[in-house]
């Protein structure tokens, strides 16, 4: 066991300069790659901040030569999108209002369906997993007519709640397959053990499983939360105008019928945008990996 | 506390029958082992008693209740986990009152109980940990509090000192029989170890391809094994075994096996008359039972005895005993020796058998013949 725990060190194989020139090359090719993923990223950053004049005169890849707000002020209060003129704000508070609740919902849910897949098994439960997991790899366009139908029917078009309605579901192959190859690997014995100790399915899941599901849990949040704030077909086809969540506005933002190209409002309302997941990814991010690579029980 | 009977019980996983109606009684705060080599079927019949398996034939019955439709949480047992089971989460203190908690015990009742048997099992400084926080030994504690703490009916172990190393093992047998000693309730305890079933039972059952193969005291199994499977799976080194035919040497009942050479060689053994006619049999006899000449031999009041010199092929020191491997025409013959008697390999040394605590098997049966 002490061998496992001593760290293993790639370039131990060569002799010390050997070792060296191998890490600086290996650093070279590390930041090359990290510059070129970045750079589009620092391009909207720096032109939300530029003013527009500037950006006209030099161009949009270019070190910046003013500062100001006004872009993101524009974008977030007063921007015209689709003949209203009042910045993406309210589509920023739709994508919350969506997102949350839909994270919440297809994540408990999701849990529980893990818990029945995993540890209640019953005659063709397997068969129904792997059903469950086929939505996984269904691109969203084919459920596109079917949720039409379904939204109008129950009339919820055009309507917040009838996208969290859509999320909800859509996540659920993910939430489900996450929390029950999670729960998968938590031993039976417990679950007998706790039967035995006259746990019924409820307790089982709020004193056992649900405390040792936080791993799965945070990966299952970030990956709903980014997934559904991100998403943008289901928001476009089933809302429009002041309903649209924040992705579906950018589009209507970046067609807008004038012929001045607004850039310093469009970076800082893409960057509006693309901050929530962002921040989740910033302080979530060491949790997700951890809780995909870590098992239920250390 | 209660009896448990379990009465012609089956099970099959689809096409496969695991257990091919077993029979087993334990009375009241008896401790009663199930052994067998694994897939043997006992920890299946120890999960249906629980109550974690359904039974697909027979009954089982708890204080004379029959259970066999009856949850788990409802048959007033406990049971003691292979891996310990902890809940990981909780600390020993929570993972002890759970079963009590569920089961709607008033408060003051859950923390005397949680006192008396935190005390007793000497894990009272242990309650706010959690199990990762803990040894194999304080685990194994721990699991036995959680069982006891609920005063169950029928206490159930399956496979409990297997994850421990091999001194903590003996340590923690003792502790179970001091404990079953103590708190005298009805055990039923699966093992796959010969040893642990010999020194905790009152009784115990030999199971192999789900079925019973004999089902008595300890000393009775062992020295009266019912078939050739007990025979080699209890004791340790095993029981050599050797086919011979049965026959009778100077009016006794004898063994002829084939010796070095095409030689034979007679054993003299004690039957009953009526199973005096010529049959292929194999002969069981124990390393113990076989002896140096001019050693004290502990074979007192036998009387019936035979003499052999043997080739010594192979010499195993263990420090308390020698385990010495010699040859018998195409066979090996392990005998246990004192350190002190243990001869060196390629020397032949002149033994003295003790027939009179030898098994003979039918050879197509492999039942014992008496």
């Amino acid at each position: 066991m002490a061998d496992a725990r001593a760290g293993y060190d790639p370039f131990a194989t060569s002799g010390a300069g050997a070792r060296t020139r191998a890490k600086i090359g290996v650093y070279i090719v590390l930041v090359l790659f990290a510059a070129y993923f970045l750079l589009p990223l620092l391009v909207v950053i720096l032109n939300s901040f530029r003013q527009l004049p500037e950006i006209a005169q030099n161009g949009l890849i270019a070190w910046p030569r003013s500062f100001n707000l006004d872009g993101w002020y524009r974008a977030w209060n007063n921007y015209c999108v689709g003949g209203t003129c009042a910045g993406v704000q309210g589509n920023f508070y739709n994508s919350l209002k969506m997102t949350i609740p839909a994270t919440i919902i297809s994540t408990a849910i999701g849990a529980l369906n893990g818990y029945i897949l995993s540890k209640w098994r019953f005659w063709g439960s397997e068969v129904l997993f792997a059903f469950m997991t086929l939505g996984v790899f269904m691109p969203g366009q084919i459920a596109l007519l079917p949720w039409a139908f379904i939204l109008g029917t129950i009339g919820l078009t055009n309507s917040t709640y009838g996208l969290i309605l859509v999320h909800t579901v859509q996540g659920l192959s993910f939430t489900t397959l996450f929390c029950r190859n999670f729960y998968v690997n938590i031993p039976d014995d417990l679950i007998k053990a706790a039967r035995i100790d006259g746990a019924g399915f409820w307790r089982i899941f709020w004193k056992i499983i649900l405390p040792l599901s936080p791993p799965i849990l945070i990966v299952t949040v970030i990956w709903q939360f980014t997934g559904i704030w991100n998403e943008f077909l289901y928001g476009v086809v089933f809302t429009s105008g002041r309903e649209q969540p924040i992705t579906a506005s950018l589009v209507a933002l970046s067609t807008n019928g004038t012929n001045v190209r607004d850039y310093d409002v469009m970076s800082a309302a893409v960057l509006i945008g693309a901050l929530p997941p962002l921040l989740i990814y910033f302080f979530g991010g060491k949790y997700f990996v951890r809780g995909l690579t870590q098992g239920a029980i250390k | 506390m209660a009896s448990l009977t379990v009465r012609d019980i089956r099970k099959s996983f689809g096409t496969v029958e695991v257990l091919k109606g077993v029979n087993l009684e334990a009375q009241s705060g008896e401790f009663v082992a199930l052994v067998g080599p694994s897939g043997c079927g006992k920890s299946t019949l120890l999960a249906m008693i629980a109550g974690l398996e359904t039974v697909t034939h027979g009954e089982i019955q708890i204080g004379g209740r029959t259970v066999n439709s009856v949850p788990p949480k409802d048959r007033n047992i406990a049971m003691v986990f292979q891996s310990y089971a902890l809940y990981p989460t909780m600390t020993v203190r929570q993972n002890m009152l759970f079963g009590m908690e569920a089961r709607g015990v008033p408060k003051p009742e859950r923390e005397a109980a949680l006192k008396r048997v935190s005390e007793l099992l000497q894990i009272d400084q242990l309650l706010n940990r959690k199990p990762s926080q803990l040894s194999g030994g304080q685990r194994q504690r721990v699991a036995m509090g959680r069982a006891l703490v609920r005063d169950p009916d029928l206490f159930l172990f399956d496979e409990p000192l297997s994850n421990l190393d091999a001194k903590l093992r003996v340590d923690m047998r003792m502790e179970i029989k001091k404990l079953h000693a103590r708190v005298g309730k009805t055990t039923v305890y699966v093992t796959h170890d010969q040893v642990e079933a010999m020194t905790l039972a009152s009784r115990i059952a030999v199971m192999h391809k789900g079925e019973l193969q004999q089902f008595d005291e300890p000393q009775a199994i062992y020295d009266r094994p019912a078939n050739l499977f007990v025979a080699g799976f209890m004791g340790s080194p095993s029981m050599n075994f050797l086919p011979g035919t049965l026959g009778s040497a100077n009016g006794q009942p004898a063994v002829m096996l084939p010796g070095a050479n095409g030689a034979t060689v007679s054993l003299p053994v004690r039957l009953g008359a009526v199973q005096m006619q010529q049959r292929p049999v194999i002969l069981g006899i124990r390393p113990e039972h076989i002896s140096r000449d001019g050693a004290n031999t502990n074979a007192a009041g036998g009387g019936l005895q035979a003499r052999l010199s043997l080739p010594v092929e192979l010499v195993e020191p263990t420090g308390a005993e020698t385990h010495v491997v010699m040859r018998l025409g195409d066979r090996e013959v392990t005998a246990r020796f004192a350190p002190a008697q243990a001869p060196k390999a390629g020397e032949t040394v002149a033994l003295t058998l003790d027939m009179s605590q030898a098994c003979v098997f039918d050879a197509a049966t492999e039942l014992a013949i008496t």
